[in-house]
C-alpha cells in the first residue's frame, strides 16, 4: 500500500512532537488507543485561560504512519482555535487532508477521540462538565 | 568492495529472485522448445518430455526421493490442498482425524478448517514458547482414527526448524502418514524424505531461485505406498494426482533451482548465517529488543526481532523506500489482527505488534546488512522519541496498570 506524500510528510517531520506538563491546570491530556490494538495517542493540549485559545499541542504515537500523520496534524489544525473550535474536529477532515485508505480511517477516528479526550481532561481539571460525545460507528 | 545497491530486498521467505543461471535454462522452452509435455507423436512433445524428466531428476535428487515421487504442481498451495484433501479422501475409510499445529501456514491451516466443515477431525497442536511442537503431546493426540501429521518443515514467519525425525518416529510407530509444508526449508537446508521419514511433502520454485507458479507434491511410492485423491480433474497427468499441462518452462527452471541448491546449498548456509548473525547481534543490541523463536534448530537465513514500544509497520515506513522487509503487526494485514504465529507463541499483541523478519537470501551483502543495521537501528530510536508507550515505560510506569480504552 504506498502511503500519501501527506502522510510521508508528517512522517518524516511530524509536528509538535513532545510532553506538556499534565500537572498544570491549563493542559488538556488524552490517551486512546491500546497496546494490543497497534496504536495508542497521546494528545495534549494548553489553552490559554485568558482566552480560551489552544496555544500549544503536543503529541506522541505508537502506532502505523498514518496514525502518526493523523496526530502530527491534529496538533497543527489545534493550535490558536478556541477549545470549542477544536471539540468540532471531526475525523473525515483528517481523513480528506491526508487522503487515508478504509484501512486506515480508524487512525483518524482515534485521532478525533484524542482531541475530545484532552479537551474533557481540561475541562475536568477547571471544574466544567465533561462533554458527551457520540460512540464512532467505526470502532 | 561492492556498491551498495538499493533498495535492499530482505524478504526472501515471501519470494526469491530467479537465479540468472534459472532464466537461462528456462529461455528457449518458451520459444523453441515449447512442445507439450503430454504430446507423444512428435519431437516437440518428445523434447519437452525429456525436458521434464530431467528437472524431475534434478528436484527428486535434492530431497533424496525417487522422480518417480514427484508430482508437480502450481505452487505449494496446491501441494498442501492436494496433500491433505487428498489423503482425507482417499484415506477415508482408515479414519478421519488429522493432526498438524497451530503455526502452520495459511493453505495448510484453511485446508484443515475446510475439511472440518466436510466431517474431519483436527488436532491443532500448540507449539512450546520457542515455535516448536511438543513431541509428547502430538504423540497423545494420535487416536486409532488418526491418518495424517501435517507440520511444517520451517516456520515462514519466524524460521524455526521442527523436529521432523522425531515426529516421523512418532508416526511411523502408530503407522500415520507425515506431511510437511517443506516451502521454507528444501533447498535452504538438507532435507531428505527418507531419513527424515516424510510421506508427504509440498514446496515450490519461487522460494530456492526458482520462477513463480509451479511447485512439487513429493508422494512417497514405497514403504508405505502412498495415494492421494486428485483434486484437479482432466487428463490425468501427473500419475492420475494431478491433471494439467505440464509448465514446461517453470519445471525446467524449478529443476535448475533445485540443482543449484544442492550444490551451492552449504555453502550459501554458512555465509548468509554469518551474515544473519552479524544482523541479528546488533540489533537485539537495541534496548528492550526480542528474538521470537528457537535460536538454535532454525533456518539460517532468518530472524524474526520485536522492538518493543514501536509499532512494526510504522517502523518500516522509516525505511521500506530502501530496505524490504517483512512485519508481524496487524497493520500490514488486511485483517487488522497481529501474526497468529507469533501470538502463538504466546507474544502479547503489543510485541506481536512490533516484530520485523528478515530474510536474507542468496544475493545479499555484508554493505546491505551493515546499512539496514544502521537504518533500522536510528528508526526504532526516532519512532521511541515518539512513542508515548516509551515515554511510559522510561517513567517506570507499568503498562499492564494502565487501563486501555479498547476498541
Amino acid at each position: 500500500m504506498a502511503y500519501s506524500e501527506k502522510v510521508i510528510d508528517h512522517y518524516q517531520h511530524p509536528k509538535n512532537v513532545g510532553t506538556l506538563d499534565k500537572s498544570k491546570n491549563n493542559v488538556g491530556t488524552g490517551l486512546v488507543g491500546a497496546p494490543e490494538c497497534g496504536d495508542v495517542m497521546r494528545l495534549q493540549i494548553e489553552v490559554d485561560e485568558a482566552t480560551g485559545v489552544i496555544r500549544d499541542a503536543k503529541f506522541k504515537t505508537f502506532g502505523c504512519g498514518s496514525a502518526i500523520a493523523s496526530s502530527s496534524l491534529a496538533t497543527e489544525w489545534l493550535k490558536g482555535k478556541s477549545v470549542d473550535e477544536a471539540v468540532k474536529i471531526d475525523n473525515m477532515t483528517i481523513v480528506e487532508e491526508l487522503n487515508l485508505p478504509p484501512v486506515k480511517i480508524h487512525c483518524s477516528v482515534l485521532a478525533e477521540d484524542a482531541i475530545k479526550a484532552a479537551i474533557n481532561d481540561y475541562r475536568k481539571k477547571n471544574g466544567l462538565e465533561e462533554l458527551q460525545f457520540d460512540e464512532s460507528p467505526i470502532h | 568492495m561492492n556498491m551498495l545497491k538499493l533498495p535492499i530486498y530482505l524478504d526472501h521467505n515471501a519470494t526469491t529472485p530467479c537465479d540468472p543461471r534459472v532464466v537461462e535454462a528456462m529461455v528457449p522452452y518458451f520459444t523453441n522448445a515449447f512442445g507439450n509435455a503430454a504430446s507423444r507423436n512428435h519431437p516437440f512433445g518428445w523434447q519437452a518430455e525429456e525436458a521434464v524428466d530431467y528437472a524431475r531428476e534434478q528436484v527428486a535428487k535434492l530431497i533424496g526421493a525417487d522422480p518417480k515421487e514427484i508430482i508437480f504442481t502450481s505452487g505449494a498451495t496446491e501441494g498442501d490442498n492436494l496433500a491433505i484433501k487428498g489423503v482425507y479422501e482417499m484415506y477415508a475409510s482408515k479414519g478421519n482425524h488429522i493432526i498438524t499445529c497451530n503455526i502452520e501456514h495459511k493453505a495448510v491451516l484453511d485446508t484443515c478448517r475446510h475439511l472440518e466443515k466436510e466431517g474431519a477431525e483436527i488436532t491443532y497442536l500448540d507449539v512450546k514458547p520457542n515455535g516448536l511442537i511438543d513431541l509428547a503431546e502430538l504423540e497423545a493426540a494420535i487416536k486409532p482414527t488418526t491418518i495424517l501429521i501435517a507440520i511444517m518443515y520451517a516456520n515462514n514467519e519466524i524460521g524455526t526448524v521442527m523436529p521432523m525425525r522425531e515426529i516421523s518416529a512418532i508416526a511411523r510407530k502408530h503407522g500415520v502418514l507425515v506431511f510437511s509444508d517443506g516451502v521454507q526449508a528444501v533447498g535452504k537446508i538438507p532435507v531428505d524424505v527418507n531419513k527424515d521419514g516424510i510421506d508427504l511433502m509440498a514446496f515450490t520454485a519461487h522460494k530456492m531461485y526458482g520462477p513463480k507458479g509451479v511447485g512439487v507434491l513429493y508422494v512417497r511410492r514405497k514403504n508405505p505406498r502412498v495415494k492421494v485423491t486428485a483434486q484437479i480433474d482432466g487428463g490425468g497427468h501427473e500419475r492420475g494426482m494431478r491433471s494439467g499441462t505440464l509448465n514446461v518452462p517453470g519445471i525446467v527452471g524449478f529443476g535448475k533451482a533445485c540443482e543449484i541448491c544442492l550444490q551451492e546449498m552449504e555453502s550459501d548456509a554458512k555465509r548468509i548465517s554469518l551474515l544473519r548473525d552479524k544482523l541479528e547481534n546488533a540489533l537485539l543490541k537495541v534496548e528492550e529488543s526480542y528474538l521470537n523463536g528457537d535460536k538454535e534448530s532454525r533456518l539460517p537465513h532468518v530472524t524474526n526481532i520485536s522492538f518493543k514500544y514501536v509499532e512494526g509497520e510504522g517502523l518500516m515506513m522509516g525505511f521500506n523506500k530502501n530496505i524490504a522487509l517483512s512485519s508481524g503487526s496487524a497493520c500490514t494485514s488486511a485483517s487488522l489482527e497481529p501474526s497468529y504465529v507469533l501470538k502463538a507463541l504466546g507474544l502479547g499483541d503489543d510485541l506481536a505488534h512490533s516484530s520485523l523478519r528478515f530474510g536474507l537470501g542468496r544475493f545479499t551483502t555484508e554493505e546491505q546488512i551493515d546499512y539496514t543495521i544502521e537504518h533500522v537501528t536510528n528508526t526504532v530510536n526516532k519512532l521511541r522519541e515518539m512513542s508515548p508507550l516509551w515515554e511510559m515505560f522510561k517513567d517506570g510506569i507499568d503498562l499492564n496498570t494502565i487501563e486501555w480504552a479498547h476498541h
